[in-house]
């Protein structure tokens, strides 16, 4: 398993700051949980560790800086699912889960037949086999971000970063995408870190939630600690009850305004 | 493979002189070591088919093969299927190239030892394209493809704006400027091809070896970049190789537009959108497209040549349009 810290994190685009010194510590096979109204720097905490946004301070993985290694074996231990994958129309299923085995394909040859094996596991695993034909395009939106998942399965990489991995599914499916996440990582003791926008889905899955605001990480801890009315309207700006339920889950239910309610 | 032999062949056999087209493929089997046979041509008939058509027929098959594949792989690296070889420049700053040329040098360019006018279109075309790579990365800060692809908009067009003016001060070349530009494959000899051939396999290689990587960088730099390919590298590369071959066949057979986007297009129709697939179908079917698309202009107002970039812009403009129509309704 795979342990990250991130030191005096800063990322700028132009003159503009969207992290401002991000500290973190995520222990092998934690899943962290990046909350934070829009704006807040969580997609670029996660694209500065994949190597994607220009940054300052450090990201190591296992004790080994993430700058002084190449392109290819960063990717062997990182694999990232932006929020809005870029799915080609006309690619077949099993044609994109292959991508995932890239870093392990040398120089300029092909893929090998351990690489062929690992995608058609990855299919199997996640229930994909029967759709390995068909091309991306014709997919609804659960079958598209089950198809990313298993990209970046294929890529067996024991670090995985998730950009809202479940903002443009429906309720269902969005439990169905966190729960086969949540098997992976037990699985295969995948240290994950992931950006998410519903905090009771957040609160539920993860281990632990840091609360982002303007670039700073202003709350840290498990869900009951950081889920607060009142730490929620000063970040959110939003009026909402929390509420426990008996088995521990932190659920955040937003509160219609009473004018609005009484007109 | 098999079309790319018939094309040949048929390439070899139709002509406004010498002998009966059937006679040909005959002689061209009696040419095989080993084989002997009867054709009837004779040894003059022979020396005009190998020392007029063939290298014609060879020549289309570089050219052509050399477009279509840079087509793909320009088409790979910039995500774009409407991009043309043309679009980094090449084209532009070989026409400026030859411009040039056919103004300093008006009598013909006969007497030179070397032949000038493949060299200038050459160095035109490369030059035109470095300065759009440096105009394109010093601008933009990201270099991102969309400021490459807008920065060969604006070389393009200066390079054109100063041909023009070229031309408009000599106006008795402008005949000469114009038929080169419209593509000529009529007076190829064995020279043009000995001249192209190191550049295309070359350039063709290169391309050939990173048809997986395209392959990667379809789910956009970002993602590529995430999987471990060296984005900025690979397209450099491919950039360099494409332009390499299509300013070399430029310079030797002058713009023939539209096949760097229709063949690539036509093999995506047929046999999928993998560039595994795509960049060495596109490689073949391109040659055998050109050296067929060479055979109407010989034929249809002889004894004169319809240039052959006037017969693949009367195929590709239909079909440009109808890949966009297609492309419309899927949407």
């Amino acid at each position: 398993m795979t342990s990250l810290k991130i030191k005096s994190l800063s990322v700028k685009y132009g003159r503009h700051e969207a992290v401002r010194d991000f500290e973190e510590n995520v222990r092998p096979g934690e899943w962290l949980c990046l909350i934070g109204p829009n704006g807040a720097g969580k997609s670029s905490v996660l694209r500065a560790i994949v190597g994607l946004a220009p940054h300052t301070g450090s990201v190591t993985i296992d004790d080994t800086p993430v700058k002084s290694r190449s392109v290819r074996r960063r990717a062997q231990l990182v694999a990232y699912v932006p929020q809005v994958p870029l799915l080609p129309d006309s690619m077949t299923v099993h044609e994109y889960v292959l991508l995932g085995r890239n870093p392990y394909v040398l120089g300029f040859s092909n893929e090998s037949r351990e690489d062929f094996m690992m995608v058609e596991e990855v299919l199997r695993r996640l229930d994909l086999v029967g759709y390995s034909r068909r091309e991306l395009s014709s997919l609804s939106g659960g079958e598209r971000q089950r198809v990313v998942i298993a990209r970046a399965l294929a890529q067996e990489a024991p670090l995985l970063l998730l950009d809202e991995p479940t903002s443009a599914l429906d309720i269902g499916h969005q439990q169905q995408a966190l729960e086969l996440v949540d098997r992976m990582r037990r699985e295969h003791g995948l240290t994950v870190v992931s950006a998410m926008h519903d905090l009771t889905l957040a609160g539920l899955y993860s281990d632990r939630l840091s609360l982002m605001h303007q670039g700073v990480v202003v709350a840290s801890g498990p869900a009951e600690s950081v889920l607060k009315a009142d730490t929620l309207a000063e970040f959110y700006g939003v009026s909402a009850t929390v509420h426990t339920d008996g088995d521990g889950t932190v659920v955040v239910i937003p509160k219609r305004s009473d004018t609005a309610r009484g007109s | 493979m098999f079309v790319l032999l018939v094309a040949v062949v048929v390439g070899a056999s139709i002509g406004p002189a010498g002998p009966p087209a059937w006679r040909v493929p005959l002689e061209l089997i009696n040419r095989l070591p080993l084989i002997s046979l009867d054709s009837g041509v004779s040894s003059t008939e022979w020396n005009l088919i190998w020392q007029i058509r063939m290298p014609r027929v060879v020549l289309a098959g570089l050219v052509g093969a050399m477009l279509s594949t840079a087509g793909a792989a320009y088409q790979g690296v910039f995500r774009n299927p409407l991009i043309d070889p043309y679009l980094l420049g090449v084209a532009a700053g070989a026409g400026l190239g030859a411009t040039i040329i056919f103004t300093v040098n008006r009598v013909g360019t006969s007497s030179w030892i070397v032949d000038p006018l493949p060299l200038t279109a050459f160095v035109g075309g490369l030059g035109a394209v470095a300065l759009t790579y440096l105009v394109g990365t010093a601008f933009g800060a990201n270099r991102s493809s969309a400021t490459l692809v807008l920065a060969g908009v604006a070389v393009t067009s200066l390079a054109t704006a100063l041909q023009t003016f070229i031309l408009q001060r000599n106006t008795d070349v402008v005949r000469q400027v114009y038929s080169w530009i419209l593509g000529r494959l009529s007076s190829a000899t064995w020279s043009d091809v000995r001249l192209v051939i190191p550049y295309v396999i070359l350039s063709l290689g290169a391309l050939l070896i990173h048809r997986r990587l395209l392959d990667v960088l379809r789910v956009g730099d970002d993602e590529a970049k995430a999987l471990g390919v060296n984005v900025d590298r690979v397209r450099l590369i491919v950039v360099l190789a494409a332009t390499l071959g299509t300013a070399a066949v430029v310079a030797v057979s002058g713009l023939i537009g539209f096949v760097g986007i229709i063949v690539p297009h036509a093999v995506r129709l047929v046999a999928g959108a993998s560039y595994r697939v795509v960049l060495p179908v596109s490689l073949v079917a391109g040659a055998a497209f050109l050296i067929l698309a060479d055979i109407p202009g010989r034929i249809l107002d002889n004894p004169a040549e319809t240039p052959i970039g006037v017969v693949t812009a009367f195929l590709g403009a239909p079909f440009f349009l109808l890949i966009l129509r297609t492309k419309q309704v899927a949407e």
